[in-house]
């Protein structure tokens, strides 16, 4: 389910949603990203794929501003994230500046990280009513109507110790996307769930990707990945070592170490 | 009533001993709410303060928690007037009292900020929340949660703690009722009656204790 025109829209004219480029991370004296360069457009859905410790979490984070980068740049919209040249100098931006660039985008968490003191529908509003400065009525009927889109209305009212390991990841999905971020990052939000729970997540994010949400997710459900993205990155050791649409990248891939990495995972 | 001297003296020196429960109940309620504020403040800059404000606060806390209460009473007593900063007798008990609570729950604070999942404030700062506002929705309401039983539990030590102001001269419950004893040598039956009030009031705080957290306990 490839869309050819998305991979005209990131070379041809159309501004790019998000550019990564040239991303440097370390943590102490260990190099996680060596030299990352992503371009998504707006709609794109792209799936960054790799074994473990590769950097693909961290390159999310990293757009979300939960990590610092040593070197490169971010651009949401044109629009540099995080630092600022200043005097030729780069610096980090403040606070404020910094939790505004982390509204363009919203994020989904392996580990659903819900409130537990809120309701699902308070987990929802709380970033309407004091980020978006939203009144209380109007952020209600927001977030209703992605509880309800997630299937999860009925459940308003119910804490995240109530809910089943998927349901808690669908509201926070719906958390993230009732603040209309301009780009949504999914890190691995299936990991963490019972085999029976992944469809009802998955269907969820494919249900937004049809919609036209760009999106950026890491995941290790190959089969998603492949019916759900417009491309994939394949990463490696902190770099990016292949990159296409998915049927190339899985039915032809090019790299030896992309090769390894198919054999040892089921599609 | 003559038949029993114990119920007439009570009944006779009533003013006075309500007027050192009053004192009790006063200084208490101040260091703990005081204290509390102080310790709220404590634990935010151990969590989040920097390099030398962690120290200077850790200091604090460990200097603090490592004396015995008896000991900083009569140093707050002794010592403040000697560094010039006049208080009466009363002041300086209190102080000592909001000293020891403040480190305590300084100490509780830190603690529960702590053990909350780093997921919680990534997903907070994820929704574009700014660090107060990431502190007061979405990490105190849990800490709080936490520090509840713990720091009930801090409050009652204050209360104990604040008999040891009756040896700097501060006329509450404990030193009201041994005046009262001096005055009618019956002895037994006072210190019992101060005993099973102090107890009242700790029973009447960890009841409480125990249903606000039944109120704010998470499903």
């Amino acid at each position: 389910m490839t869309h050819p025109e998305a991979s005209v829209a990131t070379t041809a004219a159309a501004p790019a949603l998000l550019r990564i480029q040239d991303l440097h991370k370390a943590f102490q004296t260990v190099e996680v990203l060596k030299g990352v360069d992503v371009t998504l457009a707006r709609g794109d859905v792209v799936t960054i794929i790799g074994s473990s410790g590769s950097g693909k979490t961290t390159l999310l984070r990293c757009v979300n501003l939960l990590e610092e980068f040593q070197r490169g740049r971010i651009e949401i919209d044109g629009q540099a994230i995080g630092y600022r040249e200043q005097g030729g100098r780069r610096v980090p931006c403040t606070g404020a500046e910094v939790a505004r660039h982390r509204a363009l985008t919203g994020m989904a968490f392996q580990q659903f990280n819900l409130f537990p003191h809120l309701t699902a529908l308070r987990n929802v509003t709380l970033g309407l009513i004091k980020v978006r400065k939203l009144a209380r009525d109007e952020a209600v009927a927001i977030a209703e109507k992605w509880l309800d889109r997630v299937g999860m209305l009925e459940r308003r009212n119910h804490y995240p110790g109530q809910l089943s390991g998927g349901q808690q990841q669908r509201v926070a999905i719906a958390r993230a996307v009732a603040m209309t971020p301009r780009l949504m990052l999914f890190d691995e939000v299936t990991s963490a769930l019972d085999p029976e729970l992944v469809n009802e997540v998955l269907s969820v994010v494919q249900g937004l990707a049809q919609d036209g949400m760009t999106m950026l997710l890491v995941t290790h459900e190959m089969r998603f990945a492949y019916e759900v993205s417009d491309r994939i990155i394949f990463m490696n050791q902190g770099r990016i070592e292949e990159e296409g649409p998915p049927a190339d990248l899985f039915n032809q891939p090019k790299s030896l170490r992309l090769k390894e990495f198919l054999k040892t995972i089921k599609i | 009533m003559t038949d029993y001297p114990f119920l007439m003296e009570l009944w006779a020196a009533r003013g006075a001993i309500l007027n050192g429960l009053g004192l009790t109940v006063a200084v208490s309620l101040l260091a703990i709410v005081l204290g509390s504020i102080l310790g709220l403040f404590v634990g935010i800059g151990l969590t989040y303060g920097g390099g030398m404000v962690r120290f200077a606060l850790r200091c604090y806390t460990e200097l603090i928690r490592g004396t015995p209460v008896f000991v900083l009473i009569l140093a707050c007593f002794y010592i403040l007037p000697v560094t010039g900063i006049q208080t009466t007798a009363f002041q300086a008990g209190l102080i000592g009292l909001l000293l020891f609570c403040g480190s305590h729950v300084g100490e509780i604070v830190r603690g529960a900020l702590q053990a909350i999942p780093r997921g919680q404030s990534e997903a907070g700062k994820a929704i574009g929340l700014s660090f107060s506002q990431n502190f007061v929705y979405v990490l105190m309401p849990q800490a709080l949660r936490q520090i509840l039983p713990t720091w009930v539990n801090a409050a009652t030590e204050i209360v104990k703690a604040s008999t040891l102001l009756s040896v700097i001269g501060v006329t509450e419950l404990l030193l009201a009722t041994q005046q009262v004893i001096s005055r009618t040598f019956i002895g037994m039956p006072f210190y019992l009656f101060a005993g099973a009030i102090y107890f009242a009031i700790n029973f009447a705080i960890e009841q409480l204790g125990r249903y606000a957290e039944r109120k704010v306990s998470l499903p």
